[in-house]
């Protein structure tokens, strides 16, 4: 080659990676970071997007959300979802993993529940959502089954009383959410050295002790980097909630998703709902940095 | 090698079947309510006691569903808009991951810390200013609105997992492309892509679950019944009808169909791209 030719060549190597990653940074540039820019923008503007030339409001948008006992009500109900849902997919996944890893169980039925315990995973939230409220009917199949054990005296209203709505909601995504934790941590089990658990045999290692000592121990960076990433979704979650009960009976189950929407179309108050969004934004960068640099970490 | 024969031993065995079947219990009755609720008239699903299995077998529900075509008309969309996503985000993502994997370029790291975080942004945050956008550039229900918007939530996610999976190929092959003279475009094409698949479907599973279950942007982004995809056509349902939950449940089987058919086949890819997030 000349070394007209190979500089050329160089040039070329040197243009190429960005060629390649045009597309998607024009795509994210242009509608993600730009329009994350437009909602903060939006949260400090009067009548933001329904008018033309809105005036700057200052903080006042963020004044009147602090202000609101229902944002601080959603935040609540936002944090008590999001914590039990990852506290119980960890809990149900990871005993759902250490069954199916046991050696006691033969390979064929190992397989098919496998796939079995996957399913809540490959439904839609809206499918999840329409599922549980069959279910928790006041006339439904819950209700006469736990009627039937008397466990209940009368009819629960489920996901129409201010104290039962909740719950509900919490329990339908948990029951949603679980199969993530089991996947990854029946991975991470399998990726466990075998030796580690002859050794504790022959030093007479119970099993609790195996468990405490050496399987969870190994599965900590899955649990950890799940957990966190199980969070940033969860409290995201906005189908489920808004087809189950819509946040109501009486803002029992409105958390910041629903909130935010609501303000934003139903009382077309856009400027506040940005505001609201913006929190929500914040919330979860913060979570964001904490899981890249845990990955980061290790 | 462990002993089997002595009574706690056994009855540990026993105690963890019998928790394996309240697992199951607990995972598939759901999905079996729904599925055996599909096929019962409206009054027996809330019969007394229940009915297991459906006592006057009907397909009624699902010929209301299948007859009718604003329904037909929401699995088109559904379709449609998950397919043209899926083309265009498996290419946008090939080209960015092949930009990663083979080559250093300044700014590399941060670009990719940039994509894993763009990962978290909370969809509502997004929702306000993309609302003003379409509004304003007049494309508000259509499928252009729908197709941009979901192109941003997949493309970060595909990205990785292409990037992912390049890294796993051997470098020689498209150097020996270079070394004769050929140009990286060249080589991506002739010998990246055909090595590929095993990726690129993965990438496309992920990403045609993502839109087809996709439901806030579809609910602000849309307005006419025309153009509502499949999970707004089911809060549709609930809301029109004075509860035809037998029709709801079809809807919602014929609408978990794909995702089923994706998982059954492609089991592997399946779980590829629903925990190439979390286990990178």
């Amino acid at each position: 080659m000349t070394r007209q030719k190979r500089s050329h060549h160089k040039l070329k190597r040197a243009v190429a990676p960005y060629l390649y990653l045009s597309p998607s940074l024009l795509i994210i540039g242009l509608l993600m970071l730009l329009p994350m820019v437009t909602v903060i923008a939006y949260s400090f503007q009067n009548s933001a997007v329904l008018r033309r030339d809105p005036s700057f409001a200052g903080l006042k948008h963020y004044q009147a959300i602090f202000d609101d006992p229902v944002f601080w009500a959603s935040l609540w109900h936002t944090l008590y979802f999001t914590c039990m849902s990852v506290i119980f997919h960890m809990t149900i996944g990871m005993a759902f993993a250490l069954m199916l890893n046991s050696d006691r169980i033969n390979p064929t039925l190992r397989n098919i529940l496998r796939v079995l315990y996957i399913l809540p995973w490959l439904f839609t939230a809206v499918i999840i959502a329409v599922i549980w409220r069959l279910l928790l009917e006041p006339n439904g199949v819950v209700n006469s089954i736990l009627l039937q054990l008397g466990i209940i005296g009368s009819k629960v209203e489920w996901f129409s009383s201010p104290e039962t709505a909740l719950h509900a909601v919490t329990f339908a995504n948990i029951w949603a959410g679980y199969p993530l934790f089991m996947v990854s941590l029946l991975a991470g089990l399998q990726g466990i050295p075998k030796d580690f658990y002859e050794a504790a045999d022959i030093d007479g290692a119970k099993a609790y002790q195996k468990l405490i000592f050496i399987t969870i121990p190994q599965l900590m960076p899955i649990i950890i980097s799940i957990s966190l990433l199980d969070f940033i979704w969860t409290m995201q979650v906005f189908p489920l909630i808004w087809i189950t009960t819509g946040g109501g009976p009486i803002y029992s189950t409105e958390v910041l998703s629903t909130y935010t929407y609501k303000l934003a179309f139903s009382s077309y108050n856009l400027s506040q709902a940005s505001a609201s969004a913006v929190v929500i934004l914040l919330i979860s960068l913060g979570l964001t940095l904490f899981y890249i640099r845990y990955q980061k970490a290790r | 090698m462990r002993k089997r024969h002595t009574p706690k031993d056994r009855l540990i065995t026993v105690a963890l079947h019998v928790a394996l079947a309240a697992g199951l219990f607990f995972a598939a009755f759901p999905i079996y309510w729904m599925l055996s609720s599909s096929f019962k008239s409206n009054t027996e699903i809330f019969a007394l006691p229940p009915t297991i299995l459906p006592k006057a077998f009907t397909l009624e529900a699902y010929a209301a569903i299948l007859g009718d075509p604003v329904k037909l008309r929401f699995f088109f969309n559904s379709y449609f808009v998950a397919g043209a996503v899926t083309v265009l985000t498996v290419l946008i993502a090939l080209l960015a991951a092949y930009g990663f994997s083979r080559f250093n370029f300044r700014g590399k790291g941060s670009l990719n810390t940039l994509i894993i975080s763009t990962q978290t942004i909370p969809p509502i945050t997004l929702l306000i200013p993309f609302f003003g956008l379409v509004v304003s550039y007049g494309i508000f229900d259509t499928y252009v609105a729908l197709i941009l918007t979901y192109l941003v939530f997949t493309l970060p996610y595909a990205i990785l997992l292409m990037t992912g999976y390049l890294n796993t190929l051997p470098r020689d092959l498209d150097e020996a492309v270079a070394v004769d003279g050929g140009s990286s475009w060249t080589a991506l094409w002739r010998v990246i892509v055909p090595i590929s698949l095993p990726g690129i479907v993965a990438t496309s599973v992920y990403t045609f679950l993502l839109c087809w279950n996709e439901f806030l942007f579809a609910l602000t982004l849309t307005k006419s019944t025309s153009m509502r995809t499949v999970p707004i056509g089911i809060q549709l349902l609930m809301g029109q009808h004075a509860f035809e939950w037998n029709q709801m449940m079809a809807m919602s089987v014929l609408g978990s169909l794909p995702l089923l058919l994706i998982y059954l086949v492609a089991q592997r890819y399946f779980l590829a791209g629903m925990t190439a997030g979390s286990v990178k």
